[in-house]
């Protein structure tokens, strides 16, 4: 067993965190304008997208590790993008871990923020386009403040998703300390090596995260369905 | 009323058609074993089970995993009636904690480590690893995967360990080290020499036995499988010429 090694439990939690959190800012970039759009269009095979966007809470994450590997091996585009700065696969790095999450954690923003577009139906845009405000103006001013709850929503369920992720890393991670040695992965290897010492300081913290993040989703949730939007 | 009755009808139907049949099949069993099979041996051991229930009528149920995942479960009270170890260690300590039946234990094969690269015609050995002209080397995880602590072991005897450090990425299993070198993702990587004796194609450098400790993957029978015929009819079969040559023929050694 051994001395209880304090950096050895750091060092997953801070990987995760940094991971969780360019994650998350991420996916509030890429996944805003899919759920304005999922939100306003009118095309008909927007439930399609809307689908694949959702897939990932369905799929096992062995199937995304899977695919992602090949993807972002030397015979995928990883290998290709990685080959713009001379190396060869995007697996195994962090920026890999980044992509892997970006996709797994996208229908828990994508979905929040769209029910939140949708909620507030056609009048306040319509309003605003009265006053003569911009699209890109009436989106600014009116369409995101009145979809707060949803921005919060998704991105904490989004950061919180990520923390969590397990299958996907393990697939492509390769396991390295300080670049893909996330804490469920660390969790994982102290289970397998009977260091339930340090397994059990791991997951009883992420056990308490847990809890403190539904129930600020749920207070979340309440406090802005008291005030009647 | 009625149609929510009506819609309940053939799942109900269905649950008590699969209950009657898992029953009836299983009174018509001979017995069945559940062997806990370290990854590594995967293809060897589905080979043998098949010619097992052939030979013996006893159905094989094999589960696939990293030896100190599947003996972790086997703490916390898995079926598993036989464990087939990818170590020593893990068997010897399975009895000393008392869940392996004492005097059981064995060594049915030993491991061969094998350096290997998808790459065809490439230069792999010593020369290779001292030379280090790969951005990724792939090694089971040495906490855990005893192919791993041999890939560690080679390394260090090697006085390569230090140099390639910042190239190693960890498999969970050796299974997983293998599909990250076959899948390119790594350019070489230490694997079982099973994963790749049957294989055509590629770069392949088997590791001298001496540069690490030998991988003796021993087998025991588990309390829970004591009583049970076929779990120890499977311990047999697996001494046995049919079995021993299945297990040569994936590149596998023997202590005698």
């Amino acid at each position: 067993m051994g001395e209880l090694d304090v950096t050895q439990l750091w060092s997953p939690i801070r990987l995760t965190i940094e991971l969780a959190f360019i994650t998350t800012a991420l996916l509030l970039v890429v996944g805003t304008p899919i759920a304005w759009w999922l939100a306003r269009s009118k095309a008909r095979w927007k439930e399609a997208v809307a689908t694949i966007v959702a897939m990932p809470l369905v799929l096992p994450p062995t199937v995304l590790g899977f695919y992602l590997l090949l993807l972002l091996g030397p015979n995928g585009p990883g290998g290709w993008i990685a080959g713009l700065y001379g190396a060869r696969t995007l697996a195994f790095t962090f920026g890999g871990l980044v992509i892997g999450s970006v996709i797994y954690s996208m229908p828990f923003v994508v979905q929040p923020i769209r029910n939140a577009f949708e909620a507030f139906g056609d009048r306040p845009l319509e309003v605003a386009a009265t006053l003569r405000a911009s699209p890109w103006d009436a989106f600014w001013s009116v369409a995101v403040p009145l979809a707060r709850p949803g921005f919060l929503t998704g991105a904490i369920l989004g950061f919180a998703h990520t923390i969590g992720e397990f299958g996907v890393i393990l697939m492509i991670g390769g396991n390295i300390p300080g670049q893909t040695k996330v804490l469920s992965v660390a969790i994982y290897d102290f289970v397998e090596t009977q260091h339930w010492t340090e397994a059990h300081i791991l997951a009883g913290g992420m056990v308490v995260f847990s809890f403190a993040v539904i129930l600020a989703t749920m207070m979340l949730g309440r406090r802005y369905g008291q005030q009647g939007r | 009323m009625r149609m929510r009755a009506s819609w309940l009808k053939f799942p109900m139907a269905a649950l008590a058609s699969v209950m009657i049949v898992a029953s009836m099949s299983a009174v018509a069993r001979a017995a069945e074993v559940k062997v806990a099979v370290a990854a590594n041996f995967t293809e060897p051991v589905k080979e043998i089970g098949a010619l097992f229930e052939k030979a013996t009528g006893h159905k094989p149920v094999f589960s696939f995993g990293p030896t100190g995942g599947l003996y972790n479960q086997v703490t916390q009270a898995a079926p598993f009636e036989v464990f087939l170890s990818a170590d020593d260690k893990t068997p010897a300590k399975a009895i000393k904690e008392g869940h392996g039946v004492a005097g059981t234990s064995y060594t049915y094969a030993t491991g061969k480590l094998v350096l290997y690269s998808k790459t065809e015609g490439q230069k792999l050995g010593e020369q290779a690893l001292k030379d280090g002209k790969f951005a990724k080397i792939a090694i089971a995880n040495p906490k855990t995967a005893p192919y791993g602590t041999a890939a560690v072991e080679t390394m260090q005897k090697l006085g390569v360990y230090d140099a390639l450090k910042g190239k190693i990425v960890e498999g969970n299993n050796i299974a997983q080290t293998f599909q990250f070198v076959d899948t390119g993702n790594a350019e070489v990587g230490f694997v079982a020499y099973s994963q790749v004796a049957l294989k055509s194609g590629g770069s392949r450098w088997v590791v001298p036995a001496k540069l690490h400790n030998t991988i003796a993957q021993d087998a025991v029978l588990l309390k829970t499988g004591a009583n049970n015929e076929a779990a120890k009819a499977f311990l047999a079969f697996l001494k046995g010429p049919e079995a021993r040559k299945i297990i040569e023929k994936y590149g596998y050694g023997f202590v005698d």
